[in-house]
C-alpha cells in the first residue's frame, strides 16, 4: 500500500460519504456543501490521475460557479420546512423504485463492462496536462470543441434572453 | 529515508514551508491592521493608534486580546454548525493561496535544495483562479447562516460582486497566459528575470499594462476592499455579512480580508512584477558574488517590499477614493472592465500573430 493508494482509498470514502450526506440532508443549503465536498474529493481524483486540468476546471467551474449560483437561489428562497409540499407515502415508494430501477441498470452495465479489467496507471502520462489537452484539443478534436463551444454561446444568448425584462 | 513510499525529507521540507508561509501571512497581517490604522491616521492628518507599546507596536496584539476576551455570541434562530463554519472557510480560502506563490527562489539547506515554493504545478494560475472562485462561500455560509436580513443581502451582495469581477479578472489573466505560454508561477517569475536592466524590462507590466490595471481593480473588487466593499457598507447594512459575529470568528472574517490583500499583493507582484527579480541586477552574477542563499533571501526580500508597496497600495486607495454605488460597481465590472479585458486579449493574440510572422 503505497501513498497513491492511501490517497485514493481517503478520497473515495470521502466522496461516497459526502455524496450520501448531500442526497439525505434534509437543509438544502447542507446538500449544496456536501456536494461542493463531492466535487473537492472528485477534484482529488482526477489529481491522482495526473490530470491537474481537469481537476482545476472541476473546481473553477462546478463548486465555484454552478455551486454558488445554487446557493443563492436556494438561500433567497424559502426554504422553511412547513412550507415545503408534504410528499405522501406514495411518492416515496414511486421515488424508491425509480432510484433503485436506475442503480439496477447502472450496476448491469458496469458488470459487463471492460472497466473491471483496465489497470489505471496513476502518476504517468502527460495527457491531463495543460500544453499536451491544449494541443489535442486543437488538433484532433477541432471540431467537437468548436461545437461545443458553439453550444454554450446559443445557451449564453438564451440565457440573457430569458433573463431580459419585456 | 522513505516512509510510505514518501521522501521524508521532502516532506519535512514542504511541512517546514507550510508552517513558515502561513504564520508569516497571520503575521503580517497582524500587522497589516496596524498599518492600515496609521496610514489612516497619515491621510486624515492625526496620530493613529500610539498608546500601546512605542508607537503603537503593540496595538495589534492588544486588538488580539480584546477580540479573544470579547463574549462569543451564536443567534439562536442561526443555523449553528454553518455559522461556525464561514470564518474558518473564509480564513482557509485566504490562506491556501499562498501554496502557489513562489516566495522566493531556492535555499541550499545542510546540502538539499530547498525551493521556497510549496508547489510548483503545471496549473498554477488556474489554482488561484479556483480558490478566489471558492472564496465566496465563506462569506456566504456565514452572511446566511447568521439568518439575519441584512447579512443575507451583504452576503448575496458579496458573492454577486466576486462572481461579476472573476470575469474580467480572468480574461485579463488569459492574456497574459497568451505571452508567457505557461501557466506555473515559477516560470513566469523565471521568464521576467532575463530582459535588460538587470531584468526589469522583462516584467510584464511593460507587456500588459492594460492587462495590470484590469486585474488589479479585479483583486480589489474581489478582497471587498474599498471602493468596491459594498459587503460592508455600513450605513446600508449596519455592518455587512459579519454583523452577527463577535469575538474570535469576527476577528477570523476582518484577519481573512488582510490574508486575501497581501496574497493577492503577492499574486499580482508575481504575475506583473517580476516576484522575486530585484530590479537593476542580475540575480545570476549576484549569486556568484555573495553566494546563493544570500541572493535567494535578497530575492525574498525583495518581493515583501513589492507586496508592502501593494499593501499600502490599498490603503491609500481605501483613505482616499468613496465607495461606489452597487449598480455602479456593477456597471463597471460588466460594461467596463469586460469589454476592456476582452479587447486586451484580442489585442494581445492579435500582436503576438503579426510578430511570429
Amino acid at each position: 500500500m503505497n501513498t497513491s493508494h492511501l490517497l485514493f482509498w481517503f478520497l473515495t470514502a470521502l466522496s461516497i460519504l459526502s455524496a450520501l450526506m448531500m442526497v439525505t440532508s434534509r437543509n438544502p443549503v447542507h446538500s449544496v456543501l456536501w456536494l461542493v465536498l463531492v466535487f473537492f474529493s472528485i477534484s482529488g481524483h482526477y489529481i491522482l490521475l495526473n490530470a491537474q486540468f481537469l481537476a482545476i476546471v472541476n473546481m473553477i467551474v462546478y463548486a465555484g460557479a454552478i455551486m454558488v449560483l445554487f446557493l443563492f437561489v436556494i438561500m433567497l428562497m424559502n426554504t422553511q420546512s412547513d412550507a415545503e409540499p408534504h410528499h405522501g407515502n406514495r411518492m416515496r415508494l414511486a421515488g424508491t423504485l425509480a432510484g433503485g430501477s436506475l442503480l439496477l441498470v447502472l450496476v448491469a452495465a458496469l458488470r459487463e463492462s471492460e472497466l473491471r479489467s483496465l489497470q489505471v496507471s496513476a502518476p504517468e502520462g502527460n495527457i491531463g496536462l495543460v500544453a499536451r489537452l491544449g494541443s489535442i484539443l486543437f488538433t484532433d478534436y477541432v471540431v467537437p470543441f468548436e461545437l461545443s463551444s458553439v453550444l454554450f454561446l446559443s445557451a449564453m444568448v438564451g440565457a440573457v434572453m430569458i433573463g431580459k425584462r419585456h | 529515508m522513505q516512509f510510505l513510499s514518501i521522501d521524508t525529507g521532502l516532506f519535512l521540507e514542504k511541512l517546514t514551508m507550510v508552517a513558515v508561509v502561513v504564520f508569516a501571512l497571520l503575521g503580517i497581517a497582524l500587522y497589516t491592521t496596524f498599518a492600515e490604522r496609521k496610514v489612516a491616521g497619515f491621510m486624515q492628518d492625526r496620530y493613529g493608534p500610539n498608546r500601546a507599546g512605542p508607537f503603537g507596536l503593540l496595538q495589534p496584539l492588544a486588538d488580539g486580546v480584546k477580540l479573544f476576551f470579547k463574549e462569543e455570541l451564536i443567534p439562536l434562530a442561526s443555523n449553528r454548525v454553518l455559522f461556525i463554519l464561514g470564518p474558518f472557510v473564509a480564513m482557509f480560502t485566504a490562506l491556501i493561496t499562498g501554496a502557489v506563490v513562489p516566495w522566493g527562489s531556492e535555499l541550499e539547506v545542510f546540502g538539499r535544495k530547498v525551493s521556497l515554493t510549496i508547489a510548483n504545478p503545471d496549473i498554477g494560475i488556474l489554482y488561484v483562479f479556483a480558490v478566489v472562485s471558492l472564496g465566496v462561500f465563506g462569506i456566504m455560509i456565514g452572511g446566511w447562516a447568521s439568518n439575519n436580513k441584512f447579512s443575507l443581502l451583504a452576503a448575496i451582495r458579496g458573492a454577486s460582486q466576486i462572481i461579476s469581477y472573476e470575469l474580467a479578472m480572468g480574461l485579463s489573466l488569459i492574456a497574459l497566459l497568451m505571452v508567457t505560454g505557461t501557466m506555473s508561477l515559477c516560470d513566469i517569475v523565471q521568464q521576467q528575470m532575463t530582459g535588460s536592466w538587470g531584468g526589469l524590462l522583462g516584467w510584464n507590466i511593460f507587456v500588459q499594462p492594460l492587462g495590470f490595471l484590469i486585474f488589479l481593480t479585479c483583486v480589489f473588487a474581489e478582497c471587498n476592499r474599498t471602493p468596491f466593499d459594498l459587503p460592508e457598507a455600513e450605513s446600508e447594512l449596519n455592518m455587512g455579512y459579519h454583523q452577527e459575529y463577535s469575538s474570535l470568528k469576527l476577528g477570523f472574517f476582518l484577519f481573512a480580508e488582510y490574508v486575501n490583500m497581501i496574497v493577492s499583493s503577492a499574486v499580482v507582484s508575481t504575475l506583473f512584477f517580476g516576484g522575486y527579480d530585484i530590479p537593476f541586477v542580475d540575480e545570476a552574477s549576484l549569486a556568484v558574488q555573495i553566494g546563493a542563499n544570500l541572493t535567494a533571501i535578497l530575492g525574498t526580500l525583495m518581493l515583501l517590499a513589492k507586496i508592502v508597496f501593494f499593501l499600502f497600495l490599498f490603503m491609500w486607495i481605501r483613505w482616499t477614493i468613496p465607495r461606489f454605488r452597487y449598480d455602479q460597481l456593477m456597471q463597471l465590472g460588466w460594461k467596463k472592465l469586460l469589454p476592456l479585458a476582452l479587447a486586451n486579449m484580442l489585442i494581445t493574440g492579435a500582436v503576438i500573430l503579426l510578430m511570429n510572422r
